[in-house]
């Protein structure tokens, strides 16, 4: 299917450092080969700024320090650590890459039903169990699972439980599936997209379709997940009744900051590599990768499967934060969203990325709360609750027209980095990502 | 004894007098009609209705229009009418007798139920009333309630009728109510076969009570009875509806609910154990159900049926589907005359899918229409398309607001809309796209932003409820063939505007300037800017004419949905599906998308109707699989053109 095998050794060697302009210290750093770490700083700095944040949150958070911090806002920074998890898988997806897929926040919001699942039929088990333990005799098992369907689809008119929630008993088989079941997704849908070489746009707005077929089919009474109800109550963990919420949210925190720098110093690792190399060639001219021999549909296959599964597991982490998740969750404009953080924060650099989601996400959530001042103009006064959709809407147009690096331009200005100019021809297909740079380095 | 033969003899009596006058039965039944009920009183009214006495259909018109009452000094009946003194008195035999002041008299006051009554056995007299419109009113009371009673003076009054739609609707009740109620079977057989394949509803409702069957259990074979089928517990019943029917005729004990038999085990429990089994055990249903039965055998609980009785009782059964109506002739001629129907209504039901597709296709096509032109001819993507469309169903709510009279509006509101978004399709083109031309990702990125911002506008302008686009009167209604295919005029409308911009497009990109040069830039910008062509103005004049087409969408849509904000989120994904499924670059492509998706969806829903939702996702999953075999869609360019 693919066209040949990847060759295990290339007919010629690769230059390290193919192309560019900048000549001064490229022969230095081809004779000694650098670590890790020394050729990739922004990674060190990431992890400082994390355990910074860390530290400072678990110092102002009430479970551990002077609760000068709400628990809700610790709950904020957490989910906004998971949003930030799956800005960087977009952003491997799309910057590196560059499949722009509209559909990563459905693997998202899978994993968060995959947990979901486990947290509401645990704890609503608990709490079934504990009300038939007053009757003399001891309930039979039938007993308690029809209470627990009674308890939990009671809502769509149902009391018996689905197959879909077969493990829903079993923590490790839902853990298994938030992997499985957003990885077998992408596999399948990525499977047939690739080999048909549907590409660009079409790709793009295949997965919009996708997406929009998940929810719609999530938006179901007879679903198997409670329709429009969605799973609820997941801030609650089974067994742990007794254990504040305020505890709860900075575990909850802790996990999200962790993942997020395992996950950072992962995929830093992988593209910093010749897989990334090749990430990137396919980006710029997939045809001509192709063409070097390599199996190009398995590249892209195997990213589009593995940032699924990361955006899963941020999902995961994210929903016991949120409390709820519904079907709305997926819905395509929620990937989109992802997109929007991805490119204003900077495509194509693991930092910007991360940058763009808290910053955006972050504003989105001041502004949309109330919280920011209203601007009296007289005749009229701006209210942000009603403005910043549309104050959004066009910063993200001109990010495109303008600053397509994003906020990880700003970096680029501080180091001194320039684009070189080209006297106007194209850089590649895909203008915003981090491609001079690249080759400068 | 006696007592029993004299009222025998009375009925006989009754029912062989019906020369008997209306006077003499009020007085038989005084007491019943001076305090009727509804259970009571039919036996009075049907001897009435039969006596042949002229007086009888006036006096039942004039107790149900409570204008019967009864003289308190000696206790007779007569119809009253408002007189200057109180009432002016009229006799059952209808003549006049004087006047009596109010205060003399007692009106009755029927209830609602005997006004029915009353009303039902007043249609056969109305049915050969000389006024049609009452004629046709008493046809439609009739048909609405059929019944035994009403064959008899239906037959009686179909010589006398003169108006011949009146006749031909007569006719046909008679035979509807002589298949259902005629006392001679070949009658009602011939009846039914009178009708061939005739697909009305009310040939349908009559035909219908007919094969209604219930469900019996029996332990040997069945006998005497009318038995549609034998039916297995399992496959066409569920084990609990089975034993419901055995425990329904008394043959076998009620089932004990879990509930019940918990409690009933709770209260013999002697000292940590029920009947031997300790309560640790009664954990499973099983053990439960054993120490039940203990408890039965030992007489200190009422015998019930555990699950493993249940299950024996099942299979010890034979159940049937047993039809109502006891003849056989009759059920196997309504059975075969109900297949002929459907066999007919199966065929008008495609046929009227066939509509409904073809009107979601000209909707699809419109949407669609606009995004073809700028996705297929400039390979530009447009995610703001849909908010055009939202951008013209709300030009079309504002004209409404200003012009008065809904023809006249709609007549301003499409050349104004197409005006509006094609001013913005414009502006667009010329601040953002024009930009972007060689990053095709991006300028999906930065329509998107355009899209959230105006969605968001639109919201802040025209608020979250949604705002009415009324069509003008003429679109109301729909035109029926028959009780299965019909299809509304708006929807006719839609379909005859598709139409008109399949051609307009045609002609525009064929037959003129705009659309040669519009084809050459589409096919090498460079050469057609060298042959004196500008493509920059090309281009916007093709992104300006998509828009605007959007626009006019937006309005012919607006008048069947509701305008909201998200008005044209909804089209969006299915807009570009059309343009991707039909091949892009080519307007037969959209058409042919649009029919494919349109007629598809159709069919998706009728085979699962309660779920729009579930077909809108088995549309998108086929159209996922179906770019799997022609990824370039129905109707792909070939050669240069198709470019990569």
């Amino acid at each position: 299917m693919t066209d040949t095998t990847p060759p295990a050794a290339p007919p010629f060697t690769l230059p390290k450092y193919p192309g560019g302009t900048g000549a001064g210290p490229r022969p230095s750093a081809a004779l000694t080969p650098k670590g890790f770490l020394a050729r990739n700083p922004s990674v060190l700095w990431f992890l400082l700024a994390l355990a910074v944040l860390t530290v400072a949150v678990t110092i102002l958070s009430p479970a551990f320090g002077m609760g000068s911090m709400s628990t809700s806002f610790v709950k904020t920074l957490g989910k906004t650590l998971c949003l930030c998890l799956a800005a960087l898988a977009m952003d491997i997806v799309w910057g590196y890459t560059g499949i722009l897929s509209l559909g990563h926040m459905a693997f998202f919001a899978l994993g968060g039903y995959m947990i979901g699942q486990w947290l509401m039929y645990a704890r609503t088990e608990e709490i079934v169990v504990q009300s038939l333990a007053t009757s003399p005799i001891p309930a039979t098992a039938q007993e308690i699972a029809q209470g627990v369907g009674t308890q939990i689809f009671g809502v769509v008119g149902g009391s018996d439980i689905p197959l879909i929630w077969s493990f829903a008993h079993s923590l490790p088989a839902q853990l298994a599936l938030v992997v499985l079941v957003p990885g077998l997704l992408a596999f399948l849908f990525g499977w047939l997209a690739f080999r048909s070489r549907v590409t660009g746009v079409y790709l793009s707005i295949l997965t919009q379709a996708m997406t929009l077929a998940l929810s719609l089919y999530l938006f179901q009474n007879d679903s198997g997940l409670r329709g429009n109800n969605g799973l609820s109550g997941l801030q609650n963990l089974p067994g742990l009744a007794e254990t504040s919420q305020d505890l709860l949210s900075i575990w909850f925190f802790w996990a999200s900051a962790a993942a997020l720098a395992l996950a950072y110093i992962l995929l830093a690792w992988a593209i910093s590599g010749k897989f990334g190399s090749v990430l990137r060639a396919i980006r710029d001219d997939e045809a001509r990768v192709r063409f070097l021999g390599y199996p190009v549909e398995g590249y892209k296959l195997f990213v589009f499967v593995i940032t699924a599964v990361i955006c899963g597991l941020a999902g995961a982490l994210y929903y016991p934060q949120a409390g709820i998740i519904n079907p709305a969750e997926l819905a395509p404009i929620a990937s989109i969203y992802l997109a929007v953080w991805v490119a204003i924060g900077g495509r194509g650099r693991l930092y910007g990325s991360v940058i763009g989601a808290a910053f955006v996400s972050l504003l989105s959530s001041w502004f949309t709360g109330g919280r920011a001042p209203s601007i009296p103009l007289g005749f009229y006064t701006i209210d942000w609750v009603d403005w910043w959709q549309v104050l959004l809407g066009l910063s993200f147009v001109g990010v495109t027209l303008w600053a397509p690096k994003g906020i990880g331009g700003l970096f680029d200005r501080f180091r001194g980095l320039r684009t070189p100019d080209r006297k106007g021809a194209p850089l590649g297909p895909d203008e915003g990502s981090l491609q001079e740079q690249e080759a400068v380095e | 004894m006696r007592a029993f033969l004299l009222g025998l003899a009375l009925a006989c009596l009754g029912l062989s007098a019906h020369a008997e006058t209306v006077a003499q039965i009020v007085a038989t039944h005084a007491a019943d009609i001076e305090k009727p009920s509804r259970t009571t009183i039919g036996p009075v009214i049907s001897d009435l209705a039969a006596s042949g006495d002229p007086m009888a259909a006036r006096l039942l018109e004039a107790w149900g229009n409570k204008q019967l009452g009864e003289r308190k000094s000696d206790k007779t009946f007569f119809l009253l009418s408002p007189d200057p003194a109180g009432y002016a008195l009229t006799d059952l035999t209808g003549a006049p007798a004087g006047t009596a002041a109010k205060s003399d008299i007692t009106e009755l006051k029927p209830n609602a139920g005997v006004r029915g009554l009353i009303a039902s056995a007043l249609v056969q007299f109305t049915l050969s009333d000389p006024d049609p419109a009452k004629r046709a009113n008493a046809l439609t009371s009739i048909a609405q309630d059929p019944n035994a009673e009403s064959l008899a003076p239906l037959r009686a009054a179909i010589d006398g009728e003169t108006d011949p739609t009146l006749k031909a609707q007569k006719q046909r009740l008679e035979r509807l109510l002589t298949l259902r109620f005629d006392a001679d079977t070949t009658a009602r057989v011939t009846a039914m076969e009178s009708f061939g394949a005739d697909t009305g509803l009310d040939l349908r409702a009559a035909l219908t009570p007919l094969v209604a069957t219930s469900r019996m259990a029996s332990a040997g074979p069945l006998e005497g009875k009318n038995i549609a089928r034998e039916i297995k517990p399992g496959r066409d019943l569920t084990a609990v509806e089975a034993y419901d029917l055995l425990v329904a005729d008394g043959s076998a004990p009620a089932r004990i609910t879990h509930e019940d038999q918990e409690k009933a085990l709770a209260d013999h429990i002697q000292s940590g154990s029920v009947a031997g089994f300790p309560v640790s055990d009664l954990s499973i249903q099983a053990n439960r159900d054993r120490a039940y039965t203990a408890l039965e055998a030992a007489g200190q609980v009422p015998p019930a049926a555990t699950d493993d009785e249940v299950a024996a009782a099942i299979t010890a059964h034979r159940f049937y589907e047993v039809y109502t109506e006891a003849d056989r002739v009759i059920t196997d001629a309504a059975t075969a005359a109900l297949g002929k129907i459907s066999l007919k209504v199966g065929v008008l039901q495609v046929a009227d899918l066939g509509l409904d597709g073809l009107s979601l296709a000209a909707i699809y096509f419109l949407a669609a229409i606009g995004l073809a032109i700028t996705f297929g001819v400039m390979g530009v993507i447009n995610m703001a398309h849909g908010e055009f469309i939202t951008l013209g169903a709300y030009t079309g709510y504002v004209v409404q607001q200003i012009v008065p009279g809904y023809t006249a509006s709609l007549l301003v509101a499409f050349p104004l809309a197409f005006a509006i978004t094609f001013a913005a399709g414009v502006a667009m083109e010329r601040l953002v796209i024009r930009h972007l031309y060689k990053r095709p990702l991006e300028t999906l990125l930065a329509t998107f932003g355009i899209s959230i911002a105006l969605q968001q506008l639109f919201k802040n302008i025209f608020g979250t409820q949604a705002r009415p686009l009324t069509s003008p009167d003429w679109l109301g209604g729909a035109l029926t063939f028959n009780d299965v295919v019909s299809i509304s005029y708006i929807r006719i409308a839609i379909i005859v505007l598709a139409a008109l911009f399949l051609g307009f497009f045609l002609y525009l990109m064929k037959r003129t300037r705009l659309g040669l040069e519009v084809r050459a830039v589409t096919q090498n910008p460079a050469m057609a800017a060298s042959m004196g062509i500008n493509p920059d103005r090309i281009n916007m004049l093709t992104f300006g004419l998509g828009s605007g087409i959007a626009g006019i969408a937006g309005v012919a849509i607006g008048l069947f949905a509701k305008v909201t904000s998200e008005l044209g989120t909804d089209y969006i994904v299915q807009s570009f599906m059309t343009v991707v499924v039909g091949g892009v670059g080519n307007i037969w492509g959209a058409l042919a998308g649009a029919t494919m998706i349109g007629s598809l969806q159709k069919a998706i829903e009728w085979l699962n109707p309660s779920n729009t939702l579930a077909a809108q996702t088995y549309m998108i999953l086929f159209i996922i699989l179906f770019i799997q075999v022609r990824p370039r869609g129905i109707i792909a360019l070939r050669g240069r053109a198709a470019g990569d």
